[in-house]
């Protein structure tokens, strides 16, 4: 059975970069809990030898060209950002 | 009305597009107030080129397959120029600049966009309740969800603001809300239709398809959809047969499989089981024989999907990091807390749950226990449906466990929730194509679906008996009443 505490939970949201606030930490614990409880019957299934599936339909070496064409504007493209300044996208302080 | 007889009408001069269009929007001006089927009405371009498809038949050109005819599109699928939600906070303001394959190939086909579908938020959902613009209703009953995460593509088409519409279907999405809300929902083989365009979900899963009235709209919408496509690389490069062909074509001698362990879940609701056993009776009648199939590991599909999809979702979730497009929380002082706080903003509840879940099944030191077992446990999903395949042309399930279900009955239960969509998830997980096709009726009136899944590309099959079964039964021509005037 997982046991999931409210410690993990803090830690999966900091790597996930997602703020959660104190008083919600409690319940994403207990529903993280049981929904890793119930995906825990899947460790009683014997797959000793059995190859994963990553893609149900497999499409090996797909190759194409390699030419440039352009699909959306630079300017389309800065133009998203919330901040933009020239060129680039303006961001807070990194270090 | 089918689209062929809407073709007819446009050419004989009986009805203009411009018409068709402007009955839609007023029916949604009227009815969708209360529905919330669409987050956009794309009312002046749909006017401007139903004008311009007016003008062609006028002038004696032929005319692409779907000319004239309104359809909607979910708001996962990204529109040039035309916002594209996700019904997200985070992406609230996103108006793309590009359009994707699926609607591009509509709109070369000659359809009118009428407008974009709300959704559950990030498709993550199995009752369009996450949507952050407010729940989307059931036609037949609005204290009912139409079911998710493509609920507003099913209610629109139910209540008949649109002729058809695009959803997606990643665990459900597609099947589930069609059989809540009585209309035909097609998710194809993985990599029939192209996903560019489409936000991501949990790639290997999500398939784009249609929602129709009936199954011949379902195969002409499918038909122009499908198709290898080099921007999306997972498109597999086989002919696209022609679907309309063969729809009338009998089905006598056909093996269709009943998956018993479908029809021995203990959340199965008796009238579903019957009335999609009475549909299995219905093809016997009409030639094709019945043979019971066994796929032991077909219940242990939610297990897979819940360590996959949330998986695949955190790692593609990541993108939106309030620096290159979508919502951003102001005034924050280094980037990890600008992302961070972004995020806590522009997220729901339910989209958070499956970072966290997919972020954990990803951490170092779980990813065997979880992500890959779920991966070997979808190889023997797979090969239960290999095995089967060769005994029968076609499966046969019933779509959902029940019928809609009460508008705030299992939000706050994720657990609940996830169940609802049990028996959808495994051709999913397999990359099959299967359909959910009305039925019947529970006795309070709600729409019951039946599901039927076909071998990989074997979507010419499965449109041709689901074809039958529909005139057969007939279940299609009733359409939803409640509170409204049809």
């Amino acid at each position: 059975m997982t046991k999931i505490s409210s410690s993990d939970v803090r830690k999966v949201a900091k790597l996930a970069r997602l703020e959660l606030p104190e008083d919600q930490i409690e319940t994403y614990t207990e529903q993280l809990e049981e929904i890793l409880s119930y995906v825990d019957q899947l460790q009683e299934i014997d797959t000793e030898n059995i190859p994963p599936t990553t893609r149900a339909v497999e499409v090996v070496n797909a190759m194409r060209e390699d030419i440039v064409k352009v699909n959306c504007s630079r300017e389309d493209l800065l133009n998203q950002a919330p901040h933009r300044e020239g060129d680039f996208f303006r961001v807070p302080k990194i270090l | 009305m089918t689209f062929a007889d809407l073709r007819q009408k446009l050419k004989s001069g009986e009805v203009s597009s411009k018409e068709l269009v402007q009955e839609k929007i007023e029916r949604i001006k009227t009815l969708d107030t209360t529905l919330n089927s669409f987050l956009t009405v794309n009312t002046d371009e749909a006017l401007n080129q139903a004008e311009y498809v007016d003008k062609q038949i006028a002038s004696g050109e032929p005319l692409s397959p779907l000319s004239g005819i309104p359809v909607a599109i979910k708001d996962n699928l990204c529109t040039k120029g035309i916002k594209t939600t996700c019904a997200s906070r985070i992406l609230s303001n996103f108006v793309p600049p590009y359009e994707s394959t699926v609607t591009k190939k509509l709109l070369n086909a000659g359809a009118i966009m009428i407008g974009k579908t709300n959704m559950d938020e990030f498709a993550m959902g199995s009752s369009t309740e996450t949507s952050a613009f407010g729940p989307c209703l059931n036609p037949w009953d609005i204290t009912k969800v139409p079911g998710g995460s493509s609920g507003g593509s099913a209610s629109s088409v139910a209540a008949g603001l649109c002729y058809g519409s695009l959803g997606s279907d990643t665990g459900g999405s597609i099947r589930q809300p069609a059989s809540f809300c009585g209309v035909v929902g097609l998710k194809p083989t993985y990599g029939r239709v192209s996903r560019w365009g489409l936000i991501a979900f949990a790639s290997s899963l999500d398939q784009v398809g249609p929602f129709a009235n009936n199954v011949s709209d379902a195969a002409e919408i499918l038909q122009v959809i499908s198709g290898k496509d080099e921007f999306d690389s997972t498109t597999v490069d086989i002919p696209v047969p022609n679907y309309l062909e063969t729809l009338s074509k009998s089905i006598k001698g056909m093996k269709i499989g009943l998956i018993d362990n479908c029809f021995e879940h203990d959340g199965l609701a008796t009238e579903v089981k019957d009335s999609v056993l009475g549909g299995a009776s219905l093809l016997e009648n009409l030639g094709a024989k019945i043979i019971n199939v066994s796929c032991p590991r077909f219940n242990d599909g939610i297990a897979t999907y819940y360590v996959i999809a949330p998986s695949e979702a955190s790692a593609n979730l990541a993108r939106y990091d309030g620096v290159k497009y979508g919502f951003r929380s102001e005034d924050e002082q280094s980037l990890i807390e600008m992302t961070s706080k972004s995020r806590a903003i522009g997220f729901g509840s339910e989209v958070k749950r499956r970072i966290l879940i997919g972020t954990y099944a990803l951490s170092a030191g779980y990813v065997d226990a979880y992500y890959k077992k779920a991966q070997q446990v979808r190889t023997l999903i797979r090969k239960d449906f290999d095995e089967a395949f060769k005994k029968v042309d076609i499966l046969l399930a019933p779509t959902a466990p029940t019928t809609a279900f009460g508008s705030g009955e299992n939000i706050n239960n994720p657990m609940a929730m996830y169940l609802s969509d049990l028996l959808t998830i495994p051709a999913n997980l397999a990359g099959l194509p299967a359909i959910s096709l009305p039925c019947g009726f529970d006795k309070s009136g709600l729409p019951i679906g039946l599901q039927l899944i076909g071998n990989v590309f074997e979507e010419a099959k499965l449109l041709q008996i689901a074809n039958q079964f529909e005139e057969a039964a007939e279940v299609y021509k009733n359409r939803p009443k409640t509170g409204f005037t049809l």
